[in-house]
């Protein structure tokens, strides 16, 4: 069985974590506020840190387990580690901090080469620097290169841009997103960033004080009404896989095609067909019965109500249904469904006030709703 | 002769650097592994390990050297056992020379040691093994090389303080030149003969010398240290 398996327990003074949790190939991101947890998790999973009770199984192999006494040492683990802080050796050159790992891979198969790790990373030019001699956002980039070429079954990495300023982050995203996309391994990223998280997870699990409060694809987390990280902060949202189709300079606007939707963002720094990741936040997307004229907002999308959900709040979470399959959230008053008749099966026009897109040349609404 | 020495005292630089030299090289691992005893380890005892290492420190010379003679004496359990074991004889030689300034220099070298191990970050180390390296493996690639400027400071430190140990050498290992008269005690003697005070100062004189060349070696030596650690 290909993936990883948590389910464990440990206390540590008043702390409590019981977290149970799956992750398979791509990007599971841990996510939740400073001290729910997830590093510990991280700890754990790496072998720094023993749990006082469950079980760890990584490809069928239990790593961790309590009732039969098993517990793997870190070294033994074959799991790469990227921490906040790069933790490169400082007394070696780039070249010999990226084959520390590589020489001592007790015959994994190798998935990478250096010369592929340094050039999809971006680092063939500083082999024979010293670290001492990087900036932050490249001593990074080491870092997870050096974690790559241990050759590791699983990938975790531990706040890797938290350290960093925003314009060291904008650069190593990309770098990331590349990572995910070349090496094909499970990777486990802690963050309590919601750009980083939006930008970078296939699968969301979400922590609160020491335990899983929701878990799943990251579209289906984002999009359920009752998910404790939006609530008071950015409400229910829509993840859209999005293409570049065209660039609009004269305007400042960039067209995206996502699943059969077109909708008009902000400027992107990314060419012409490369796959972004769109976010809507539902209480940025109104409902009209019909097609508006004259308007502000630039995206209007025909639609088909699918769902309705009466929320906590007293509001409506409208899930739409638009062009070829994409999703989206809209939040409404109870009055205005009323006032407008809306029911699942209504075809609707959805106004899109504003789509985020992380990588604009402007800090966009991803990094503002970090703050 | 060179700079007028004597052949007596030209034995006397010899028998300084060789008991030095000699004493250094057995202490330096020894302080290495009690420095890291220390400065990670985590066990009963660890306080007496402290205390034991840095005896020599607060003990009059002599009464460590005295100490030594209890224990390395021909009659004494670990001279007698090495005497029967292997012919080894320490009290009166050279290599009880080394033995009893080596002692007296312990303390140094493990405090230069622990030094530079205390300021090594342990995430690094936690950053070797997760990248698949055993625990020796991890302590011969990233700590004693980021303790190298340590550990050659220790060296140094340990071998300018044998040059000058006296109390302790006189003690166990007696003055006899050209075996154990390091320089200390060839100047002592010096002083001790009628008309010696011109042999005393040309010893004195060349004691200075070597430990201002040790000085500057050290200097160099601990700026590319330091360089090479990437510090």
């Amino acid at each position: 069985m290909s993936g990883l398996v948590v389910d464990i327990e440990s206390r540590l003074g008043d702390f409590r974590l019981a977290a149970a949790f799956e992750a398979g190939p791509g990007v599971t991101a841990l996510f939740g506020p400073s001290g729910a947890g997830k590093s510990s998790i991280l700890s754990a999973v790496a072998g720094a840190r023993r749990p006082d009770r469950g079980r760890i199984v990584l490809d069928g192999e239990a790593l961790f387990d309590s009732g039969r006494a098993v517990h793997a040492p870190m070294e033994a683990r074959g799991i790469g580690w990227v921490f906040q802080d790069a933790r490169l050796f400082p007394h070696l050159n780039v070249e010999a901090n990226l084959l520390y790992g590589a020489r001592r891979a007790r015959g994994r198969p190798a998935r990478t080469s250096l010369a592929e790790v340094a050039e999809v990373l971006g680092i063939d030019g500083l082999l024979r620097r010293r670290p001492r001699d990087l900036s932050g956002g490249e001593r990074q980039r080491v870092a997870v290169g050096r974690a790559l070429l241990s050759q590791p079954r699983l990938l975790l990495m531990d706040e890797p841009l938290a350290a960093l300023d925003a314009a060291r982050k904008a650069e190593i995203l990309p770098f990331l997103e590349r990572l995910k996309e070349s090496f094909g391994l499970p990777i486990l990223y802690v963050t309590h960033s919601f750009a980083e998280m939006t930008r970078l997870a296939d699968r969301l699990v979400v922590l609160e004080a020491g335990r899983v409060t929701v878990q799943g694809a990251l579209a289906e987390v984002l999009a359920r009404p009752d998910v404790p990280l939006l609530s008071g902060r950015a409400d229910a949202a829509a993840a859209l896989e999005a293409t570049v189709a065209a660039h609009d300079a004269a305007r400042g606007l960039t067209r995206l095609r996502a699943q059969g939707v077109e909708l008009l963002a902000p400027a992107l720094d990314r060419p012409e067909g490369a796959a972004v990741r769109a976010l809507v936040l539902a209480r940025d997307v109104l409902i009209a019965r019909e097609e508006p004229r004259a308007l502000s907002a630039r995206n209007v999308v025909p639609a088909r109500i699918e769902a309705l959900t009466a929320r906590a709040d007293g509001t409506v979470l409208a899930t739409l249904g638009a062009g070829d399959g994409a999703r989206l959230l809209s939040a409404v008053t109870r009055d205005a469904v009323e006032a407008l008749g809306l029911r699942p099966g209504l075809a609707v026009w959805a106004v899109v006030k504003s789509v985020a897109v992380e990588g604009t040349r402007e800090p966009g609404l991803l990094s503002v709703l970090d703050e | 002769m060179p700079f007028g020495l004597t052949p007596e005292e030209i034995a006397a630089v010899r028998t300084s650097l060789v008991v030095g030299a000699r004493a250094t090289a057995v202490a330096l691992p020894l302080a290495v592994a009690v420095a890291l005893a220390l400065v990670r380890g985590r066990f009963p005892g660890r306080g007496a390990l402290n205390a034991v290492a840095h005896a020599p420190l607060v003990l009059p010379p002599v009464v460590v050297g005295y100490l030594l003679l209890l224990a390395f004496g021909v009659q004494g359990p670990i001279g007698g056992w090495l005497e029967r074991a292997f012919g080894w004889r320490l009290v009166f030689t050279s290599a009880g020379a080394s033995l009893a300034a080596g002692v007296m220099a312990f303390p140094l070298m493990v405090r230069a040691v622990a030094l530079s191990l205390d300021a090594i970050d342990p995430r690094l180390e936690e950053a070797a093994r997760s990248l698949g390296a055993r625990p020796l493996d991890r302590f011969l690639t990233v700590t004693l090389p980021l303790a190298a400027p340590g550990v050659l400071a220790a060296a140094i430190v340990g071998f300018a303080a044998c040059l000058g140990e006296f109390g302790a050498v006189i003690t166990f290992a007696a003055s006899i030149p050209g075996e154990t008269q390091t320089l200390p005690l060839a100047i002592y003697a010096a002083l001790q003969a009628p008309g010696g005070e011109a042999a005393a100062a040309r010893l004195a004189s060349l004691s200075l010398a070597i430990a201002l060349v040790a000085l500057a070696a050290s200097e160099a030596l601990a700026r590319s240290a330091r360089r090479w650690v990437g510090r």
